[in-house]
């Protein structure tokens, strides 16, 4: 791939005009928006997640006549955050699963299908298949993939089907959900977590409730074991370890720093022993997305992708911003789908400044808050705000702000399901 | 088609009048950035809504006389209100931040 500086300004221009005719092929067909005048520049968003539907919406409702066009390879979106209730039994796939027609109704283009490659120089993607889709500035919300190498036998035995991950929400929650199902009264559950960072810090303790919550009406012979390589609980310990006890005594085992090395069959290899399970959930070691590597776009512990957090916009390549699990978390701020939603305005935001030859906004502010449902109604939660720091630039939490919930409750149950339709209506309406 | 060349010059006409207010900036703080208020009510959609306009059981925000708001979170930020999760949060942002936010939400319709 050609690098941006490498090309004048005069030869970008005919490249993009040759990508603007190209697009126009590949994107015949496709709804135009309600946008009247001409148009202030055309972003390219590729991945409807969290990060890149939000970024799609606002864009269109921030910036009037912006161009946006979003690549997803899956025809709906299907939520990671709620997914651990579908394991136990609680929800439905249809209760997190949303289509894109919201975006199309505002304008947006959603081309379902893959990008493989990104010409930075020539501001345009390539999809697989082969059609591009030029653009003046790019949008890459890709999520995580996975470091299946760090786990032996591991990428045999998901191919397989016999062991799950379940890490991203889709096929692999339907999976699991049979495994459990299928599995016999008395058996073991084991699920393994990774070494921090990876996607959604309390997930995993959330699913071993949920797991938990079925097993212990449907199967209350069976045990839950929860093989951490990290030395502890690494999101709401106390409300969790309350949890683990309160609920799910003589189901929920916990051990700490024990990290899976290989994958044999049913049996999970740690360093000092074997654990025979009859269903095996791996939550793998993660870093970028694929399309992050691909195009360059990581540059920090050959993991994941630095960001200019006043724009989202790569340190590595010009042109294009970078969204959500895949970036390069600033301090004490979690990998997460709400995380996402708002690394997306503050993108949004500065792009529109930006076609626009205006000033980004110098003060940006991002917040979070994660619900995990330790029961099927009971709830607890993580909240923080992270602030800019113009002199260390970087987002950083207020001292002072955020924190856990005082105990589980039934109330934060019904707003955890309130959050998720209200961020849902937000990135996809 | 959008113009490159005079986007880049305008963009480095800007950072020259930004240095200038940089060095401008110890006798009078700068005005806040236009979409400023719009920004940071968009970090409370995720939970009340878009424009704040929310579902289910959250507050809808949308339409709220914004000196409530102020109050509410002043509130909030002091301990004098019941809370799960408000009094953490109110406590990240600034009281000037709060007003702008206030503001934002009172000027927006809510959905009927």
């Amino acid at each position: 791939m050609q690098k941006h500086s490498m090309i004048s300004d005069p030869a970008r221009r005919r490249l993009l005009g040759a990508g603007a005719a190209l697009s126009g092929l590949a994107l015949a067909g496709c709804a135009t928006g309600p946008a009247a005048g001409p148009s202030i520049g055309r972003v390219v968003v590729v991945g409807g997640g969290f990060g890149g539907a939000t970024a799609a919406r606002y864009l269109r409702m921030w910036g009037g006549n912006v161009d946006v066009t979003l690549v997803e390879r899956n025809t709906e979106f299907v939520s990671c955050p709620i997914s651990n209730l579908v394991l136990g039994g609680h929800k439905q796939m249809a209760d997190v699963t949303r289509g894109y027609n919201g975006l199309k109704a505002i304008g947006v283009k959603v081309v379902q299908g893959e990008v493989t490659a990104i010409d930075a120089a020539g501001r345009k993607v390539r999809l697989a298949g082969g059609g591009e889709i030029a653009y003046d500035r790019l949008i890459v919300s890709p999520g995580v993939d996975f470091m299946l190498d760090q786990v032996g036998g591991l990428q045999a035995a998901l191919d397989s089907g016999r062991v799950t991950h379940s890490w991203k929400a889709g096929p692999q929650t339907v999976a699991l959900r049979r495994q459990l199902e299928a599995m016999p009264d008395g058996g073991v559950f084991a699920m393994s977590i990774p070494r921090v960072p990876y996607r959604c810090p309390p997930g995993p303790y959330e699913r071993a409730c949920m797991v938990a919550s079925y097993l212990k009406t449907a199967k209350p012979k069976s045990k839950v074991l929860v093989l951490d390589a990290n030395p502890e609980i690494q999101s709401k310990k106390a409300l969790f370890e309350r949890a683990f006890q309160q609920h799910y005594a003589g189901i929920i085992e916990y051990r700490a720093n024990a990290e899976l090395k290989e994958v044999a069959g049913n049996v999970a290899k740690l360093e000092f022993e074997d654990v025979r399970a009859d269903v095996l959930n791996v939550i793998p070691p993660q870093r970028a997305g694929d399309l992050a590597r691909t195009a360059g776009l990581v540059n920090v512990n050959n993991r994941w992708a630095g960001v200019d957090w006043l724009t989202l916009e790569s340190t590595a390549v010009k042109g294009v911003h970078v969204l959500g699990d895949t970036t390069f978390s600033a301090p004490a701020m979690p990998k997460s789908g709400h995380m996402a939603n708002q690394h997306a305005k503050v993108a949004a935001a500065a792009i529109v400044q930006l076609l626009k030859g205006e000033a980004v906004n110098p003060t940006p502010v991002v917040m979070n808050t994660c619900y995990s449902f330790v029961t099927a109604r009971d709830v607890v939660h993580v909240a923080s705000v992270h602030q800019y720091d113009a002199k260390d630039k970087t987002f950083k939490t207020v001292p002072g702000s955020g924190g856990v919930s005082a105990a589980a409750n039934q109330l934060e149950g019904r707003y955890a399901l309130s959050w998720a339709d209200n961020i849902w209506d937000d990135m996809l309406a | 088609m959008h113009d490159k060349v005079r986007s880049a010059a305008r963009v480095a006409a800007l950072a020259g009048v930004m240095a200038l207010a940089t060095a401008a900036q110890a006798q009078t703080p700068p005005a806040p950035h236009t979409h400023l208020a719009r920004n940071l009510a968009a970090t409370c959609a995720n939970c009340h809504g878009t424009n704040g306009n929310a579902r289910g059981d959250m507050k809808p925000l949308a339409g709220l006389p914004a000196d409530k708001l102020v109050a509410t979170m002043a509130d909030y930020k002091a301990g004098n209100l019941p809370a799960t999760i408000m009094h953490q949060i109110a406590k990240g942002y600034t009281d000037e931040q709060i007003k702008l936010i206030a503001g934002y939400f009172a000027a927006q319709q809510p959905r009927k």
